[in-house]
């Protein structure tokens, strides 16, 4: 079963971002002020969903699963490094989309707006963690720093989530739902809207297996190569 | 725990006291930063006191980038760790001793720098002295959040390059909170909610430094 749903993520992933695409480009209408670039909205929300709280939110779970001594195992420290791997490719690109709208909407490419400006800095907390596992030789070490690292990074997802309200820039506020729950956008454009959330959601999850799983023959060819080294060692000592 | 940190912050104050890479080079240092500064906004600018908040901070933060590269190489000397993990110090005590310390030189350069901005960037002084208790405040968040960065860069043995990706982007709220409060008090005003966003960010620097100190040194 479980095998199933892991062969069966790649394909559904396909189709439902198939379906966001078809919809998003063809199907539903423009918006009456914005024309066609409000079709950004069954992307850049999305992929920023993905950025901020699934990708950031694997990696700082497995982080303190990893920091607690219970759960502590190498799986833990795996699924934190790929996840914020992967989390830097859905910052780049929240980034990048989100700047594409605001050009033509701002009238610049970047603005120094509250939640652009934590959003970057979100990024280079996540190039930072990458960097930082690449100093560490010692895997134990290596994978300790990594984790609290990645926990006080967290920090800055929930200033992101709040700076539209805390400091009123230029980023708009919730655009779904108003303060009060009230849905903002209505019939095939919300629920366009639903499935490229989904959409992207697994497309996080199908490549965040395909780079574990890389991560897992890495490790097991850098002990064939390690068990290589000794059997060589141990040659040249009874020679 | 008090013990202990009040132990190490001694022991590297004494060293800082014989050295005196403090006076010869990171206040030298920290000057030339803020008479770089004027020069690059240039002499319209740079008379301008608004630029003064911005560019004292972040001199500072080079400056402390500096200082905790210092305080972590103390404890990458040869031997230095073996014996403090011999000797069974408390991880909590030894990050408040190594935060105390650099906070305390951080405050000195500060003092120093504070005369600088009035001198060079031309900050009013009753503003610049209305100041002092948040640049304090932020300067001690500064040193909570550099000796937590600073082990997690490798405590001295892991190349320097990797300390300003670190820490800088978890310095920037703090770049914003002392910048305002700064400006507001040149304008006579006081941000409180920068205060309570600075004791925030240091409550919560020592809190995982005191939790997670430990984990972040060599088994």
């Amino acid at each position: 079963m479980k095998q199933l749903s892991l062969r069966l993520l790649g394909p559904l992933t396909l189709v439902l971002m198939g379906l966001t695409f078809w919809l998003g480009l063809w199907v539903t209408p423009p918006d009456k002020i914005q024309g066609n670039l409000a079709r950004l909205v069954y992307v850049h929300p999305a992929v920023a969903w993905v950025a901020l709280y699934v990708s950031f939110g694997t990696a700082t779970i497995a982080s303190a699963l990893y920091l607690w001594r219970r759960t502590r195992s190498q799986v833990m420290d795996r699924v934190a490094h790929c996840a914020m791997e992967v989390s830097v490719v859905f910052i780049l690109l929240t980034l990048i989309t989100g700047s594409i709208w605001g050009r033509p909407t701002w009238g610049v490419w970047w603005a120094w707006d509250a939640r652009l400006t934590s959003t970057a800095i979100l990024g280079v907390f996540a190039l930072a963690y990458l960097a930082l596992r690449r100093a560490n030789d010692d895997p134990d070490l290596r994978a300790r720093r990594s984790a609290v690292f990645a926990l006080l990074a967290a920090i800055n997802v929930p200033i992101i989530h709040f700076s539209v309200q805390w400091w009123k820039t230029l980023h708009q506020g919730a655009t779904v739902f108003t303060a009060n729950r009230t849905l903002l956008i209505h019939g095939l454009m919300a629920w366009t809207l639903l499935i490229s959330f989904f959409a992207f959601t697994l497309l996080f999850f199908w490549l965040l297996r395909a780079r574990y799983r890389l991560e897992v023959l890495r490790g097991e060819r850098y002990q064939v190569v390690l068990d290589e080294a000794l059997v060589q060692r141990r040659r040249e000592g009874v020679r | 725990m008090i013990r202990t940190a009040l132990l190490v912050a001694a022991k590297d104050l004494r060293i800082e006291r014989h050295s005196r890479v403090l006076l010869w080079q990171v206040l030298p240092f920290g000057v030339m930063g803020l008479v770089l500064s004027g020069i690059a906004l240039g002499p319209t600018h740079a008379g301008h006191s608004s630029a003064g908040p911005g560019l004292f901070y972040l001199v500072m933060l080079l400056v402390t980038l500096l200082m905790i590269n210092r305080s972590q190489a103390i404890e990458g000397s040869s031997g230095t760790r073996a014996s403090v993990a011999t000797l069974g110090l408390d991880p909590a005590g030894v990050f408040l001793g190594k935060a105390l310390a650099l906070a305390v030189e951080l405050w000195i350069t500060g003092v120093v720098l504070l005369a600088g901005a009035v001198l060079v960037l031309h900050t009013a002084l009753v503003g610049t002295l209305q100041a002092l208790p948040s640049v304090v405040l932020i300067l001690a968040a500064l040193a909570a959040a550099g000796t937590l960065y600073g082990a997690l860069s490798g405590g001295g043995q892991g190349p320097a390059t990797l300390l300003p990706i670190l820490a800088l982007p978890a310095f920037a709220p703090l770049l914003i909170a002392g910048e305002r409060s700064f400006s507001a008090s040149l304008h006579g005003a006081t941000l409180w909610q920068w205060w309570v966003i600075s004791l925030v960010a240091l409550a919560a620097y020592l809190a995982i430094g005191i939790l997670l100190y430990g984990v972040l040194e060599d088994s």
